[in-house]
């Protein structure tokens, strides 16, 4: 038998360290790969203004629409603006909105939710009819009716998406609680005389915290969506502020000047996709019954 | 059954009192002033036309008032007039309706005949290259603006390639068909005016293509899911111990069992097609509710918009019943918990 047939320790080593890498990869990849691009938006939004080869609000109208060129990478817009600059400034109110609407809608509902299904009877009763009845709305035709009733501006659209956003959580909280209730820890912390309080708060949250991360992390996705497309709608910002919906709807007729509209929508796509990689990896994790081997 | 069927008719009439209740307070309890809305800055300064507005349209009454009215109005069929078509609004949404019935249901189809081959491939070969190409695919449909989406598809096929009509129902050169059914598709076939039918359906393919591809990823990724949970029962088993050819076993016994949790997916898809046909229809002139309802909220016009947020509601809630009862027809024990 020749020495060249036999595999080598080395080759050994390297072949391990494949499987190793391939099964990373399998395994984190779609969360390291969301995660990676979720942090570039966030350092992307907060040094927007450093980064941003032109003052974003700089109008020029002798410069309007021209092409993506050297001098400005993404064109520029009807009134001669950067599209570059603006995309990037355009990062902050999309993730800023996008993550007070989940992160508050996520605790109000979750409390209401939680609250409900700790409580039971009468109360429960009332919570949970509450949550059905803004439920009975579609998300986006309620979010438009409150959003143009309480006028334009970037706080009252995120009070109408807040509006519709809480319920879901309450429901998903309600279930999780109900779930973790009858649960044997559960009636041990109460043989021991703990408080619901403490039972609710130091017991059952930690154990059902799991599917809220991934829907929270999903769910930001899908409110920068929402917020992008009542923006879209004119139902936003106040121009010229820079959002990336809006932006979209601004170019949403030059067929011809296609990178106007083009670039706001791939911001738009490129952050959602960061925010769902991300979600769903956690849920991979989390989940062993959805797991990939 | 029946008792399960009156306890939710009964349930869904207190909701739908209750959504006309929420609607009326988000229309009139409000800091934006419809008057303003209607009559601009110039009008709006003239003391006594505002005045007579507000008489004309019992904006000066006492707000349970006009609860009541529209409550009064409601039980006879109307929904009021609205303020910036001066037409009533049961006829506005019936006349915008079948434009957006029509694109959603083609939609519809569009993405069940995409999103289940999808999801059963994507089961059936779990874990190898084809299920992750499934997995990235519906993840990108879920993430992708619809009004981006419609505008690109616009841009390259109808801008760029010209292979596609560009906005709108029909061609202007195009003859409306006599109006039957309001479905262009269906009212051009009754009438034998094919020239008109293939038009309508070419000017279908762009809208309903952004339309589906809203919820293929969502139906993708629950028909694997639950076609994994059905290829993991004992009837798979039994039928691969008798010997049967797998496509047989995947079509005829597991895909059945695998579509029951799907038909759950009906309100929302209702809902996602909903929110997707506001976005479309306003990139692709589509005259149906989804414009309709854009152009209310822009104008402030609130018999409009309380119209169609009433109607959508209730739809909704008939809906998420007729979901709720077909699988209890499907999976009796839902009506025995």
């Amino acid at each position: 038998m020749s020495a060249g047939l036999a595999p080598s320790p080395a080759a050994d080593a390297v072949a391990a360290g494949r499987a190793r890498r391939g099964r990373w990869l399998r395994r984190y990849g779609l969360a390291a790969t969301g995660g990676a691009i979720v942090l570039a938006w966030i350092l992307v939004a907060i040094f927007a203004t450093a980064l941003a080869p032109w003052p974003y609000e700089q109008v020029d109208v002798t410069r309007r629409l021209l092409p993506p060129s050297a001098e400005n990478w993404l064109g520029t817009d009807l009134l001669g603006r950067d599209v570059f600059s603006r995309l990037l400034v355009g990062a902050r109110i999309s993730l800023v909105a996008g993550i007070v609407v989940v992160v508050v809608g996520g605790l109000v509902g979750t409390l209401i939710g939680g609250i409900a299904a700790y409580a039971g009877g009468r109360a429960e009763e009332w919570m949970m009819r509450a949550t059905d009845l803004v439920m009975c709305f579609p998300p986006i035709i309620l979010a438009m009716a409150i959003a143009a009733a309480l006028g334009i501006g970037v706080t009252n659209t995120i009070l109408a998406m807040l509006v519709v956003w809480w319920p879901k959580f309450a429901r998903l909280a309600r279930s999780l609680v109900l779930v973790q209730r009858n649960q044997e820890y559960v009636e041990a912390a109460h043989v021991l005389g703990f408080g619901p309080a403490r039972i609710l708060f130091r017991h059952i949250v930690p154990n059902a915290v799991g599917p809220l991360v991934v829907l929270l992390t999903l769910d930001v996705g899908t409110a920068i969506l929402t917020f992008a497309g009542l923006n879209f709608l004119g139902l936003g910002v106040i121009p010229p502020t820079p959002e990336w919906g809006q932006m979209v709807s601004e170019g949403r007729e030059l067929v011809e000047q296609w990178w106007v509209a083009t670039f706001p929508g791939i911001a738009i796509l490129s952050v959602v996709i960061g925010f769902n990689f991300l979600g769903d990896g956690i849920r991979d994790w989390l989940d062993p019954k959805s797991r990939r081997r | 059954m029946f008792r399960y069927l009156t306890l939710r008719l009964a349930s869904m009439a207190v909701m739908a009192v209750l959504a006309t209740l929420i609607v009326f307070l988000i229309a009139t309890q409000v800091p934006a002033d419809p008057v303003l809305a209607q009559l601009g800055d110039l009008q709006s300064a003239d003391k006594e036309l505002v005045a007579a507005y507000r008489r004309k349209w019992g904006l000066d009454l006492p707000i349970w008032q006009q609860y009541l009215l529209f409550l009064k109005g409601l039980s006879q069929g109307d929904l009021g007039q609205s303020i910036s078509t001066h037409r009533p609004v049961l006829e506005d949404i019936r006349q915008y309706a079948p434009a957006t019935i029509e694109l959603a249901t083609v939609s519809f189809l569009l993405a069940i005949a995409i999103s289940i081959p999808l999801g059963v491939l994507a089961a059936v070969k779990r874990d190898t290259p084809v299920d992750h190409l499934a997995r990235l695919v519906s993840l990108i449909g879920v993430s992708a603006p619809t009004f981006w989406l419609a505008f690109i598809m616009l841009a390259v096929f109808y801008g760029g390639l010209q292979v596609a009509p560009g906005p709108g129902r029909l061609d202007v050169t195009a003859l409306p068909p006599p109006s039957w059914s309001g479905l262009l598709l269906v009212d051009s076939a009754r009438a034998g005016q094919w020239d008109t039918f293939h038009d309508a359906a070419a000017h279908l393919v762009l809208p309903s293509i952004v339309l589906a591809a809203s919820i293929v990823g969502l139906l993708t990724r629950t028909v694997r899911a639950s076609m994994l949970e059905a290829l993991a029962q004992d009837y798979v088993r039994v039928a691969r111990a008798k010997g049967l050819r797998e496509t047989a076993i995947v079509v005829r016994h597991a895909l059945p069992n695998a579509l029951v949790p799907v038909v759950t997916l009906g309100g929302i898809a209702y809902a996602i097609l909903l929110t997707g046909a506001v976005m479309t229809e306003t990139i692709f002139s589509w005259p149906g509710l989804g414009r309709y309802t854009f152009r209310s909220a822009i104008a402030l016009d609130f018999p409009g918009i309380m119209g169609i947020t009433l109607v959508v509601a209730v739809v909704y809630l008939v809906v998420n019943l007729l979901v709720d009862l077909s699988y209890a027809l499907i999976d009796p024990r839902v009506v025995r918990r």
